[in-house]
């Protein structure tokens, strides 16, 4: 386990041009403290700030000079007062020099190990940058880096810079900043070091990595371009979710005297006949069955181990395929990278061949890959050349895995040039969409990239630990709102939307968008209820399986019958069917059908009352639309004539009805191919039935 | 017969031309196999698989036996009927002379197939011969009609269901293209026009019927006799019908066992693109990986179903712990408790909502920027009207801009930054190869992103670059192992075909396990080919030098398998040693040290665990005494 232990010590500047920055420093080190407490115990950490107005370390002690640098905590395991000693970091007052701060870190270091440790030895850097560094005694400035650097190196230190810039660095002085950067690269070159550059608060959350996982080769082996020509390659994961803790589960009927109650929770597996829940089975008597139509097959484990398929470990080259042939939506795991074996200098070539002819071509390896022997299944997927900017990586590939033919579904999809007009955006439209995707920019430029991965933190995570360490302290703390630096991540940077307030007001503008009210109560009131619920509502209903939703499936444009369910809609879709002309006659005839059908078949009441009147409504709306007029006019009369030998107080109350929707004749003025006039229409329904 | 009085009544007429824009996704499908089997198809032969001549008939019935194979996987619960016609015995509801059904027990005749069911169906040529018989069921001087009353059967075999949720086909097999050819005069125009209206309600119906005709190599199946006016064929339809009708038998046999899922919307989700602006889309899954079919524990004894239950019990009390438990993470010497509720809590971000950070230029999405299968999103203007409108505009925009929107995802388990990437439509073929819609590609945060380059860089000096003439070879090399117009889904899983494989052969207790074509295995004797193998000597040669040897850098053994090694020999040495077979029979075994029993185990890979007697009876098992 030593090789998995850790001392680190990290390096901040806490001078007052760092100031604005510290929260954020505090959080990233508290977030570092508190997961090392679950996950790595018996680390050790240390912190070292410069730019403080005191001095205090031990080389000043011994030999003088490192003013301004503070040893806040020695190397020391972690533990739960590290949490609060770096929850709140002293301000400092001056310009500190971060190579003597850099010094006493590694002196510290050196000293609490004395040549005995296996584990990982880690410093790191946290600064702006801003000030210059103070000129050595004797020799340059670089003489005195490369001095620090093989120091390090010696040592096996492995050093991170975390320089903070963009917007938090304005004002500063160019040509220090520049020497700082150049004296700050020179240590990747000597030593085992990564510089990195964070522009936003956000990303300087997620700059440093809070939890260390050693990486582990998921595969060694060779990288079969043919039976004549291999190449040694290692594969490790690029990408694994680091997931939400998994809580043990808590028992809290050990009575509180008892000490030594361990509160834990065993889990307790029966297996009862489906039939007759009284007849227990033990483990060891089941057998694994699989459904083979409605019949389930029993089939041993020894029966299968014997057929099963079984390949043969290793990665071979199926061949090379244009990188268009391969879309990026069709990646389905996490990724892996492939790297020649260390040490290896042939592969490293052979890689880089690849590597770089494959990004000059715009090609892809596809491969099939078998990692361990006795995996049961193969895993196809594709290498993209991953090309390194840094003299001091080799070049790779990252590796993908692709789907089988079983794995993919084919849905239909309508096309859009499909849809009726009305889903069409219009040259107005589409003006204001372009606008808004070239104007709402999140990486203006390739250093600027907002949001990057790479360092942006998983904010809840982030909350769940910052809720643990209130929890332990007072354990019914509420759950804490998400971190304010953090908003950036999920919610739109309110800097950025008012930079462009004039593009999104102009997108709002030109879009009209609104719930559908035709929606059947029962939906809409879901819909609703989950509208008004804003971002901090309980979303059961989102997340209840679509059939409780109660929405149905089908595309609007291809709807070609008016069902029982909703008829309105279905005739909406129906005559907006731009596909063919002939959808206005036949939905309109379908209404009707429809509207005499509920109107005759059964009794007028009061269900089917209101669906009728709701479809008349929608018919008389698409007629108008659609310059149809005479078609409703003749169905009205009809359907007054048809109701004048039913019963007479139904009939008096459809009229009643229609007269308080106003559903009366469609009138020149509506639709200009109407044969009646205005005051016709409004007449028809007002005069009561003359049988009165 | 009691048919469905919606089906009836409704009016078809206006449907004929819109059958294009059938998408509709029947959950469901009703197919009835309706196979001739007059003494025609049973002499007429034509050339088999291998080569041999085969009857029409026994083409026809092995077609269906392969299509009930993968349909009993692909389509689960898809329905289907088996009917012969043109028989000497009858059997069907309708008590109609020269229709067979043929079905086995435990099943209604149109219903799931079963494992008995194409067992049986296996044996079905047999059963002709012994039971069945074949016979014209339409000669001249009766008024009999066989293919009528096939229709007619194969139409009431169908009532069930309405056409709303499942799709409804007949499969007719035959090689008679003039089924009336023994009728003459009056009676035959009789017979054709009964017939073409009892196609023609089974139609009406909703009920597609299709012809799978058998030829003859010295005579053609010509459609157009007969049964073009059946399936209603005219024009361009009826020249190109016999080529494209072999195909379909083809496409009958050889399926490929995948399993069909009907399309589903996974969510609805509400898109923020700006305070005061949401739209509304749908996700869906257009690629799961597929796993081979869910596990039912079953008793051993009695082969039925159990079912786990599962209890929670207090180490300490032994007491059953009821409702949502606490949870609990150790943390600082102490136990932090948390509940189910406040657990939750801490996931819930802008829930179920998809929020619009903004937009980046597609180079920025890196081929690692990836943790799970994407999902599709297409946009609904069922609930919010207008989202249609705005989701087309944002996505052309996307698209000539070649841009990629950075959204938010708060889905209530795992709350993510995803990538939308638009992606136009790509027809191929006529058919649609590529949707129009986003796909919503789940983001790493850098807490799941590990800097391995990083963990890399041991060595001081700039680490190897190849020199432009091994990029030219490379370039070269990979021009000839060119996999032209390659496509993501060109290869089937061979785990996954295995397992259905192998499941059917134990279902149907099959005598041998079918082999099954490995695609994705390289294409070796391609790889050989003189120009490619020139190709891959010259990249070999140029990065690896001349004299480059790979058997003087054999894999370095490392210690621990040297041991390992080492011991396996050790053991197989010691286990020469001893007659087991005599130790066992006089009981001697018990004299032998457990070291010494060890030797056995180890060399005939058993379990080295416990205590002495059990080793010893392991041994004993094992060889059998």
């Amino acid at each position: 386990m030593a090789r998995n232990k850790e001392k680190m010590v990290m390096v901040l500047d806490v001078g007052p041009s760092m100031h604005a920055v510290l929260p954020e420093v505090e959080k990233l080190c508290t977030m570092l403290i508190e997961k090392k407490l679950i996950h790595h115990r018996a680390d050790e950490v240390g912190f070292v700030l410069f730019g403080t107005e005191e001095t205090d370390n031990e080389l000043t002690n011994e030999v003088g000079g490192y003013e301004h640098v503070t040893v806040l905590r020695n190397m020391k395991v972690v533990d739960g007062d590290l949490v609060d000693g770096v929850q709140q970091l002293p301000r400092g007052t001056v310009r500190g020099d971060y190579l003597d701060a850099i010094v006493v870190g590694v002196d510290m270091l050196i000293k609490d190990y004395k040549g005995s440790f296996k584990g990982r030895k880690r410093i790191c850097l946290i600064t702006n940058a801003q000030c210059p560094v103070k000129d050595p005694d004797e020799g340059t400035k670089e003489d005195q880096v490369s001095m620090i650097a093989k120091q390090m190196d010696e040592k096996g230190i492995s050093f991170e810079t975390i320089v903070v810039r963009g917007l938090l660095s304005v004002g500063a002085d160019k040509r220090t900043l520049e020497e700082n950067d150049h004296l700050l690269n020179l240590f990747s070159i000597k030593a085992s070091a990564k510089i990195v550059h964070v522009q936003n608060p956000c990303s300087l959350m997620g700059a440093l990595r809070t939890r260390h996982i050693s990486p582990v080769t998921i595969f060694r082996g060779e990288l079969e371009i043919s039976l004549k020509m291999k190449i040694k390659v290692w594969v490790y994961k690029k990408t694994a979710e680091e997931k939400f803790p998994t809580l043990k589960k808590y028992s809290d009927k050990a009575p509180p005297t008892d000490k030594f109650a361990t509160h834990d929770v065993k889990v307790d597996y029966e297996y009862q006949s489906v039939e007759d829940p009284d007849k227990v089975v033990p483990p060891e008597q089941r057998i694994k069955g699989y459904r083979y139509g409605p019949q389930v097959v029993p089939i041993s484990s020894a029966e299968w181990d014997a057929v099963k398929f079984k390949p043969e470990k290793g990665v071979k080259l199926l061949g090379f395929a244009d990188a268009s042939n391969v879309r990026r939506h069709y990646y389905v795991k996490d990724v892996n990278i492939f790297i020649a074996e260390s040490g290896d200098t042939r592969a490293t070539l052979a890689v880089s061949a690849l590597a770089r002819a494959m990004k000059e071509m715009n090609k892809v390896a596809i491969v099939r890959c078998v990692w361990r022997q006795g995996q049961q299944n193969v895993v196809v997927g594709v290498l993209t050349p991953n090309i390194s900017e840094n003299d001091n990586t080799a070049d790779s590939f990252y590796f993908n895995t692709l789907p089988f033919i079983e794995d993919v579904r084919e849905f239909q999809f309508p096309s859009f040039s499909n849809f009726p007009a009305s889903w069409q955006p219009n040259d107005k439209q589409q003006d204001a969409a372009d606008e808004l995707v070239k104007m709402l920019d999140l990486a203006p430029s390739s250093k600027d990239d907002v949001l990057l991965p790479e360092f942006t933190p998983n904010p809840i995570l982030e909350r769940f630990y910052r809720f643990l360490e209130l929890k332990s302290r007072e354990a019914d703390a509420a759950v804490p709102p998400l971190d304010g630096t953090l908003r950036r991540i999920t919610e739109p940077d309110p800097e950025l939307v008012a930079k462009n307030k004039y593009v999104l007001d102009k997108f709002r503008s030109s879009f009209e968008v609104k719930v559908n009210p035709k929606l059947k109560k029962s939906t809409q009131r879901v819909m609703e209820d989950n509208r008004a619920g804003g971002s901090d509502e309980e979303d059961g209903l989102l997340d209840a399986p679509p059939e409780a939703l109660a929405v149905r499936s089908s595309d609007d444009t291809h709807v070609d019958e008016i069902g029982d369910s909703n008829p309105v809609q279905d005739f909406e879709a129906m005559i907006s069917r731009r596909d063919s002309p002939d959808w206005i006659g036949k939905a309109i005839q379908k209404m009707k059908n429809k509207i005499s059908g509920l109107l005759l078949s059964r009794p007028y009441q009061e269900i089917n009352n209101s669906t009728a009147l709701d479809c008349l409504e929608a018919l008389r709306k698409g007629c108008i639309m659609e310059q149809e007029p005479k078609q409703y006019n003749d169905f009205l009369r009809e359907c007054i004539d048809e109701n004048k030998l039913g019963d007479h107080n139904i009939f008096t109350r459809f009229y009643r009805d229609l007269a308080s929707k106003g559903l009366t004749l469609i009138s020149k003025t509506e639709a200009p191919d109407s044969e009646v006039p205005e005051d016709e229409a409004r007449r028809f329904l007002l005069k009561e039935p003359k049988e009165e | 017969m009691d048919l469905d009085p919606e089906d009836v009544f409704k009016d078809h007429e206006d449907d004929e031309d819109s059958e294009f824009f059938l998408l509709r996704d029947s959950t469901k499908e009703f197919v009835v196999y309706l196979i001739d089997a007059s003494p025609k198809m049973f002499t007429a032969t034509c050339p088999g698989a291998d080569g041999e001549n085969e009857t029409h008939f026994h083409i026809a019935v092995t077609s269906v036996a392969q299509a009930l194979k993968t349909h009993i996987i692909n389509h689960t619960y898809n329905e289907v009927a088996i009917c012969f016609f043109n028989t000497k015995e009858k059997r069907n509801s309708q008590d109609l002379s020269g229709v067979f059904v043929f079905d086995v027990a435990e099943r209604e005749h149109l219903d799931r197939p079963t494992a008995r069911l194409i067992k049986e169906f296996g044996c079905v040529e047999e059963l002709f011969a012994k039971e069945i018989g074949s016979q014209y069921g339409i000669v001249s001087g009766s008024w009999e009609n066989s293919l009528y009353n096939a229709l007619w059967v194969a139409q009431a075999l169908l009532r069930k269901g309405s056409t709303k949720t499942a799709e409804k086909r007949i499969l007719l097999l035959t090689n008679e293209d003039d089924p009336f050819r023994n009728i003459s005069g009056i009676a035959k125009a009789d017979m054709i026009r009964t017939t073409l209206q009892r196609a023609k309600d089974a139609q009406d119906l909703g009920i597609s019927i299709e012809l799978i005709p058998f030829s003859r190599p010295d005579e053609e199946f010509k459609v157009s006799i007969f049964y073009a006016d059946l399936i209603g064929l005219e024009g361009d339809d009826l020249i190109e019908y016999m080529p494209s009708a072999g195909q379909k038998l083809e496409d009958m046999k050889n399926q490929l066992r995948k399993r069909m899922f009907a399309k589903r919307i996974v969510k609805r989700i509400k898109f923020v693109i700006t305070n005061g602006l949401s739209i509304d889309l749908h996700t869906y899954a257009l690629i799961r990986p597929t796993a081979p079919g869910a596990i039912t524990w079953l008793d051993s004894v009695t082969n039925r179903p159990l079912k786990a239950e599962r209890s929670f019990i207090c180490a300490d009390t032994g007491a059953l712990m009821q409702g949502p438990l606490k949870r609990y993470q150790p943390y600082k010497n102490e136990d932090v408790k948390f509940s189910e509720e406040e657990l939750r809590e801490i996931k819930r971000v802008s829930t179920g909502h998809l929020r619009l950070l903004g937009f980046k230029p597609l180079s920025c999405l890196k081929d690692y920027h990836n943790l799970k299968p994407s999902t599709f999103v297409f946009p609904s203007d069922k609930e919010v009207i207008g989202s249609t409108c705005a989701f087309v505009a944002l996505h052309r925009a996307m698209i000539r801009n070649q841009r990629f929107a950075l959204a938010f995802y708060g889905l209530s388990t795992n709350p993510r930054l995803v990538a939308l990437v638009a992606q136009e439509e790509i027809i191929s073929d006529g058919g649609q190869f590529e949707p129009p819609g986003m796909h919503m590609i789940f983001l790493p945060y850098s807490d799941d992103i590990r800097d391995i380059e990083q963990s890399q860089l041991t060595t001081k000096r700039p680490a190897h670059r190849a020199t432009e003439d091994q990029i030219q070879k490379a370039a070269a090399l990979m021009k000839r192992i060119y996999l032209k117009d390659f496509s993501v889904c060109q290869f089937s899983n061979p785990a996954l075909q295995r397992h259905y494989a192998v499941l059917q052969a134990l279902a149907l207790d099959e005598d041998e396990m079918p082999e099954i074509h490995d695609e994705t295995l390289p294409d070796e004797e391609g790889m050989s080919r003189p120009v490619v193998a020139k190709a891959i000597q010259e990249f070999r040669t140029s990065v690896y030098g001349e004299d480059y040897d790979e058997a003087d850098d054999k894999p370095r053994e490392s210690e621990a398998s040297k041991k390992r090694k080492a011991a396996a020999e050790i053991v197989a040495q010691e286990y020469k040693n001893y007659d087991w077979e005599e130790l066992a029979d006089s009981g001697k075994l018990k004299d032998l040290t457990v070291v010494e029993l060890k030797y056995y185990l180890a060399a005939q890979k058993l379990p080295l665990a416990g205590k002495k007697e059990v080793l010893i009876s392991r041994i004993l098992t094992h060889l059998g005494k």
